[in-house]
């Protein structure tokens, strides 16, 4: 990535010329993605902001969108992060890892070189867009989750200057998984972090995106969108360590893409963030694969936490399955609105859509939007959605053994929550995703 | 199953009409003036006629919420069609004075037949106005009070004026605005403490004329410790254009008190079927609703309860059925407003050919309540391939109190089901039939039990000669 810095001191993104700006800086990109910035930057500036009677942001808190305009797209510039460096070790051994920080490359890539020797790619998007011109295209923003953040993610492709593509090669599988970090630093500034990773035939592979605010104190908007191809008899894993500060209202808008006769597993774990926007789609555009879509939240404070999700079977004969679970202290907000869609053609579909939520504060809300979309017959789907508080038995068997209150609560929850976790299939990556839980409950 | 064709439903039992002369005709289309007319001949006092025209404005400023619903709702011309049509507004109360043409209609339908089986009361309403309405000299004693809904405003205002519009004001939707501005004919029914009504009030609605619009509105109150079970139905001969129904149905259930709204919905399949329900239970009050929709182009039917009072309890049993060219978009609402109120939905959905079944729902659990239920239950049953079904609901909790449990399956006739009756000598239709009354038997057994027969019969009826 570019070195270069803005002249323009924090320039906003209300700014009349912020986006000439940016482009004057990254001419060395292929014309087909400025010119695919420019048309987004244009999209961006026509769709209207999000309406209360938009069904897509029922429930939503719109008034932290309104002034986004305040924010700056953060400068080109080498960052001071030895200490986030240092703090981006939460997986050993990983086949590869990046690091971002306020979306520039804050130390050397790592990769193993025995895979770049089977043609793995591993690298940041700007490398790959000028080294794999023809393959990032063939990928890019080639799918969208269309579940409301049109505007956002227009903005997001308009002024996205960093990112990850990952590409696994037909036939090779790589156990370790790679780590992308992002920490956000600067205050009022905005990242656009964008994940591309695409598996080949019979290939294999897991990627995990780290997100982490290198103070607490600091003010950010993040628009990050992560897109994963999974290619015939191919197996991909990703996940999403959300753990932004909370002052930082986040966007997550991702799309899982899966052909035929994959495996394409996705795991979000929630703990950071004022606001957290994610969209998630599922889309099974070939038959016999599995789709599976996890999701563990923990908010605390007065954090609001909105998912939206989509599984959409266009391809015969496949399975979805998602479960999302929510852990509701203090003022906190949920929204879950997940949709299952199967179309006409998509007979013998198996999908499943659960959430639970449990509430462990008498101030939280959570708002549980289910929905099913079903135009074929022979079908089995179901979703479920599940809103109480701890089991008082459960409660009384712990008391009973002599653990103290607080004690048998934790283990409760986190018998809640480790429904998820442990499919974490890497044990130091489990281990770390419970610490943070933990950290969030005032036990 | 080797085929699936589509299944033709047997949809004739209403498909009549008679010639009719009205004597107050209110004309095509909707404006002030139409307003005035309906109040006018009506004879209504002022206040009432200010809260038509209030209703007027609300539901012209309102948008068509296609936002969320079918866009199927565009297509409805509110300038074609027509608001009043009646042949003298006064509802006779024997049988003999009914006008001979109404009476043919009602007799093919069998209502005197059934009140004298076993009704307490029974009010048909044939377009705007009730032809014909009668109940029990014992009641009539024990002070219930079963009139239409001018008639209860103009002559029992003391009772019903108090709750007419509150439980669904007149701005809650675009619908019950327009109701509100033209609403004519339906039950206002009064029952006094401690009164236990043993058999069923009935309320039966028939659209005679072409693009004419039904709104008729109900008010029932169930005074402390008073039960109550009203039971409506309603038909349409199928006319070129479509029909617009659009009721507004405000149940009141104070201290203690039972109410229970069943209808059965065959409305012809041009029938725009836009109704709003709603009931209020008070402390330790208990509102049911038991909708079946067999009939209409399209409707859009969501009955709520609001829990108002401590215990208070709301059920909705819900079946749809969906052939071709309709849309069941049905559902349930539950408010808890109130500690330790309970709920239950169970909706039970059948699509067939290209029929579309909508379940959609709100269950909603304000902050500092303790101790509130709700169950939900949705399933839904796919007769063709391409058959459709959706669910929407959406859940509200606040606090860690309370308890919401939701859940909604999809599923299709199983073919070792239909293949081991087949052995056994049913043919493909019978055995399908026998499937789909099994699939909805459990909720059909909650029904009294003349409404679980004839549903029976009629689900058998529909299901006959359905798979070739």
């Amino acid at each position: 990535m570019s070195n270069d810095t803005l002249t323009v001191e924090a320039a906003t993104i209300a700014d009349a010329d912020i986006f000439s700006q940016r482009q004057a800086l990254s001419a060395h990109l292929p014309e087909w993605f400025r010119s695919l910035q420019q048309a987004h930057w244009a999209r961006y500036l026509e769709l209207p902001e999000p309406r209360r009677l938009d069904e897509r942001w029922r429930f939503a808190n719109l008034r932290r969108l309104q002034d986004i305009g305040r924010f700056s797209p953060t400068p080109f510039e080498r960052p001071e992060a030895d200490d986030l460096v240092e703090r981006a070790q939460v997986v050993e051994n990983c086949a590869g890892r990046l690091l971002f920080v306020d979306d520039n490359l804050a130390a050397a890539r790592e990769m193993d070189p025995e895979l770049e020797k089977q043609g793995v790619i591993f690298t940041t998007l700007g490398d790959a867009l000028n080294r794999h011109g023809d393959l990032v295209k063939k990928y890019f923003m080639a799918e969208t989750p269309d579940l409301g953040s049109e505007k956002y993610e227009a903005l997001h492709v308009a002024l996205l200057r960093s990112g990850v593509f990952l590409y696994v090669p037909d036939n090779v599988e790589v156990k370790r998984p790679f780590v992308v970090y992002n920490f956000t630093q600067r205050n009022g500034g905005a990242i656009f972090p964008h994940t591309l990773f695409v598996t080949g035939r019979n290939a294999r592979a897991t990627l995990v995106d780290y997100q982490a605010a290198a103070s607490p104190d600091t003010e950010h908007l993040v628009i990050a969108n992560a897109h994963i191809h999974t290619g015939d008899g191919a197996e991909s894993h990703h996940r999403i360590i959300q753990n932004w500060n909370e002052r930082t209202l986040s966007f997550q808008l991702n799309t899982n893409n899966a052909q035929r006769d994959s495996q394409a597993k996705s795991i979000i774990v929630n703990i950071g963030s004022a606001q957290a926007r994610q969209e998630v789609h599922g889309k099974i555009f070939g038959s016999g694969s599995n789709v599976e879509m996890y999701s563990v939240n923990v908010p605390t404070g007065e954090q609001e936490f909105d998912q939206r999700t989509l599984q959409t079977h266009i391809a015969p004969n496949s399975r979805s399955d998602l479960l999302f679970k929510n852990a509701l202290l203090d003022q906190t907000r949920t929204i879950f609105s997940g949709l299952i869609i199967v179309e006409e053609n998509a007979q013998q579909t198996d999908a499943y859509q659960t959430n639970n939520n449990l509430m462990l504060s008498e101030e939280a809300e959570s708002n549980s939007l289910p929905g099913l979309e079903i135009k074929a017959n022979d079908v089995k789907c179901s979703h479920g959605a599940t809103t109480g508080r701890i089991d008082e038995s459960n409660m009384f068997y712990f008391l009973a053994r002599g653990i103290p209150p607080a004690g048998a609560r934790e283990l409760l929850v986190f018998g809640f929550l480790e429904e998820i976790i442990q499919k974490f299939e890497t044990p130091a990556m489990a281990e770390h995703v419970r610490s943070l839980l933990a950290a969030k409950f005032h036990l | 199953m080797s085929t699936t064709t589509d299944i033709q439903i047997e949809r004739d039992e209403g498909n009549f009409h008679y010639d009719t002369t009205y004597e107050f005709d209110a004309g095509v289309g909707l404006n002030e003036a139409t307003v005035d007319y309906i109040s006018g001949i009506k004879g209504e006092d002022e206040w009432i006629r200010e809260f038509r025209q209030k209703a007027l404005k609300v539901f012209r400023d309102k948008p068509v919420p296609t936002h969320w619903a079918s866009r199927d709702l565009d297509s409805i011309d509110y300038e074609k069609i027509r608001y009043y049509l009646s042949k003298g507004q006064r509802p006779s109360r024997s049988w003999d004075e009914v006008p001979d043409e109404i009476k043919q209609t009602f007799e093919r339908l069998g209502i005197p037949e059934k009140e004298r089986a076993f009704l307490a009361g029974v009010e048909a309403q044939f377009d705007s106005e009730a032809s014909y309405s009668n109940m029990k000299d014992e009641l009539r004693k024990e002070g219930v009070i079963f009139v239409g809904s001018t008639e209860g405003l103009m002559a029992h205002p003391e009772i019903f004026r108090k709750w007419f519009g509150k439980v669904i004001p007149i701005g809650d939707n675009k619908f019950s605005a327009l109701n509100s501005a033209v609403f004519s004919g339906g039950s206002f029914i009064y029952i006094p403490p401690g009164v236990k009504l043993k058999q069923p009030l009935q309320a039966y609605f028939r659209i005679n004329a072409e693009n004419f619009g039904q709104f008729e509105r109900t008010l029932i109150i169930a005074d402390e410790g008073a039960e109550v079970t009203y039971m409506e139905g309603c038909t349409a001969p199928k006319f070129e254009t479509s029909t617009l129904h659009s009721a507004v149905v405000e149940l009141v259930a104070l201290k203690n008190a039972k109410i229970q709204y069943i209808t059965v919905q065959n409305w012809s399949d041009n029938v725009f079927n836009l109704v709003t329900k709603r009931g209020l239970a008070m402390e330790g009050a208990e509102v049911k609703w038991i909708d079946c929709n067999i009939g209409s182009r399209l409707t859009m039917k969501y009955p709520g309860v609001v829990m108002r009072g401590e215990g208070a309890r709301g059920e909705v049993l819900s079946i749809a059925l969906a052939h071709d060219g309709q849309h069941q978009d049905t559902g349930a609402k539950m408010v808890h407003a109130a500690n330790n109120t309970t709920s239950n939905i169970i909706a039970k959905s059948i699509s067939i050919g290209q029929g579309r079944s909508t379940y959609r729902g709100i269950v909603s659990m304000p902050r500092h309540l303790k101790g509130c239920k709700n169950n939900t239950e949705c399933d839904a049953l796919l007769i063709n391939t391409n058959s459709r079904t959706d669910t929407y609901p959406a859940i509200t909790v606040r606090g860690n109190q309370n308890t919401v449990q939701h859940e909604a399956s999809v599923s299709k006739v199983s073919a070792e089901q239909i293949f081991y009756m087949m052995q056994r000598g049913l043919n493909e239709g019978q055995a399908m039939s026998l499937s789909v009354n099994g699939f909805v038997n459990d909720l059909i057994r909650e029904f009294p039990m003349e409404y679980s027969v004839e549903l029976k019969r009629l689900i058998d009826l529909e299901m006959e000669g359905s798979v070739g």
